[in-house]
């Protein structure tokens, strides 16, 4: 398996990962004075300013309706800011041009509470189906699928449907379809919400590993034990503010 | 390269998609097939209107009846001027010992009228011209010009007896307003029946991938472009138009073999199954052009509300 690696160096540890973007003095991810008000006039995400560097782990806490689905799907550009821009690799989101945006869209690996997978596709093709959109040959698909599904235990399900899987080996596709990309950013919103504490364990423990390869996470969640356990920078939201940003953070709310 | 391996992942997720929705795929092609032979139901209706239409009208004609004493020279001025006018298809000549060939024929059971005709030493009927219009609406600039010839005591006039024109001209004008009608209502029936059926067809395959919206979104999460993830239902669309099709035009071959006895008797000399046979590869064509393009179409519109980029 070619491991999902963009910057060993910078993606080992935060301190050093730290230096690294300091070094090449840019942010991977900026979301500059960000606001977004829905139609209602609601204000989902409120003047939010946020850095995050390549190789970072991410938690972002807050209670539902705090604006991190919304502060999340900003940077794949599901939803346009109101006011403010989005930069991700010093590009902005808004100015990107179709085709571009669907290259970012490659380059950042998804994971839902829903688990979001292809109910007509096969285990294999759900993940084929990433890969065939990134214009991979088939002789690197064949390759590749079995080494992901294998990194997430699910060897086995190849050629299951996803209906016929619990929730948590659900979850574990979504994962090995967000990373076998080797995305430069994996974004999971609430991949756990849906699961029971020991597949809940195993996601999270499976995002930690995919950070140590040096990918960054940004990760969404409400649970507590989750977070703690993960023992990172922490970011809290609260009504579509940014309330609290702590380096090595622990839920608190 | 890339296109190609585009494509052939494309046409062959079309066909898994097919095959595995097989219900979804059911009731798709069961409404194509219904509207499709809808299609097919006007095309035959159509051919049957004009050919009745045509027949109908090659059984109006106007007779021109010459003096028993026309010269045959005068006779054939006139078939050349009727010729020469462009409302005319056809002037047939019908000399005298015809024309009382045709009569004793007519009436070789009618003792009396037979006797009545040994009567008389000479031949009594004159020779005839049957003038036969390119359209029902002409017989009367055709009349009118017979009219003016014999008015003006021209030499070629003043040999025609009577033109049968006016005794039939209520048959004619009817029979031209029963064709001119039916060839408007046969029109707008298509026209209606035509777009209702494809409104049908285009909102069950709407209604098909209205099952699969969330799917649609999850293939742009992924950075999947439009063509890719709108293609393979397209395929699917198109798979649909094929199969009805074929279907359609299986099954009308034993359908118009069935109708077209009672047909013929109703309608005259349309056959049905002659048709079919016949016009085959027009028939092939349009059904299977229809089939693919409303599948293709309804498609292409129906995954375009659930692309948001």
């Amino acid at each position: 398996m070619r491991v999902p690696v963009h910057d060993k160096k910078c993606g080992m540890l935060n301190f050093v990962a730290a230096r690294c973007a300091r070094g090449q003095n840019r942010h991977m991810i900026h979301y500059d004075k960000v606001t977004k008000i829905y139609n209602g006039g609601q204000h989902a995400v409120e003047d939010i300013t946020l850095k995050v560097d390549a190789g970072e782990f991410v938690s972002i806490v807050g209670h539902s309706g705090a604006g991190k689905t919304t502060l999340l799907k900003m940077l794949f550009a599901e939803v346009m800011p109101t006011l403010g821009s989005v930069y991700f690799d010093s590009r902005s989101i808004g100015e990107l041009s179709n085709s571009e945006l669907l290259s970012v869209r490659r380059d950042i690996g998804t994971i839902f509470q829903d688990f979001r997978l292809l109910p007509t596709k096969t285990i294999y093709e759900n993940i084929a189906f990433a890969l065939e959109v990134a214009g991979k040959s088939d002789e690197d698909i064949k390759a590749d699928v079995p080494h992901v599904l294998e990194l997430v235990g699910l060897a086995d399900k190849m050629w299951s449907f996803p209906r016929e899987l619990s929730g948590g080996e659900q979850q574990r596709v979504a994962i090995a379809r967000a990373i076998v990309n080797q995305p430069a950013v994996l974004i999971a919103d609430e991949p756990t919400g849906n699961l029971d504490p020991i597949n809940t364990h195993d996601v999270v423990e499976i995002l930690k590993k995919i950070n140590n390869l040096g990918t960054t996470v940004l990760l969404a969640t409400h649970n507590r034990s989750i977070v703690d356990s993960v023992g990172k920078r922490v970011v809290t939201m609260d009504q579509g503010r940014l309330i609290r940003d702590d380096k090595m953070g622990k839920y608190v709310l | 390269m890339s296109l190609w391996i585009n494509t052939k992942r494309v046409a062959r997720y079309g066909l898994i998609g097919f095959i595995r929705n097989g219900f979804v795929s059911l009731a798709a092609v069961s409404i194509m097939t219904l509207t499709l032979s809808v299609l097919s139901g006007l095309m035959i209706f159509s051919a049957a209107l004009d050919e009745t239409l045509v027949q109908l009208t090659q059984k109006v004609d106007v007779n021109v009846y010459f003096k028993t004493d026309a010269a045959d020279a005068q006779i054939s001025d006139v078939k050349k001027m009727l010729e020469a006018l462009p409302e005319v298809a056809s002037v047939s000549f019908i000399s005298r010992d015809d024309a009382l060939a045709q009569f004793r024929e007519r009436h070789k059971n009618d003792q009396l009228t037979i006797q009545a005709l040994e009567e008389l030493k000479d031949n009594p009927l004159g020779a005839t011209l049957a003038v036969r219009a390119k359209n029902t609406s002409q017989y009367e600039a055709i009349a009118k010009f017979l009219d003016t010839q014999q008015s003006s005591r021209t030499s070629a006039g003043s040999a025609i007896d009577k033109v049968n024109f006016y005794q039939n001209k209520t048959a004619i004008d009817r029979l031209t307003n029963i064709i001119d009608t039916s060839k408007r209502l046969g029109t707008i029936v298509t026209v209606i029946m035509g777009l209702a059926s494809v409104l049908i067809a285009f909102n069950t395959i709407r209604l098909a991938i209205y099952t699969s919206r969330d799917e649609i979104g999850v293939m742009n999460v992924v950075g999947a472009g439009r063509w890719y993830v709108r293609g393979p239902f397209m395929v699917a669309g198109v798979l649909y138009g094929v199969v009805s099709g074929l279907i359609v035009l299986l099954l009308l071959y034993p359908i118009t073999l069935y109708v077209s006895a009672p047909l013929q008797r109703f309608l005259g000399t349309f056959n049905a199954f002659s048709y079919y046979a016949s016009s085959f590869p027009q028939i092939f064509f349009v059904i299977m052009a229809s089939g693919i393009a409303l599948g293709a179409l309804s498609s292409y519109l129906a995954v375009r509300r659930y692309l948001h980029n």
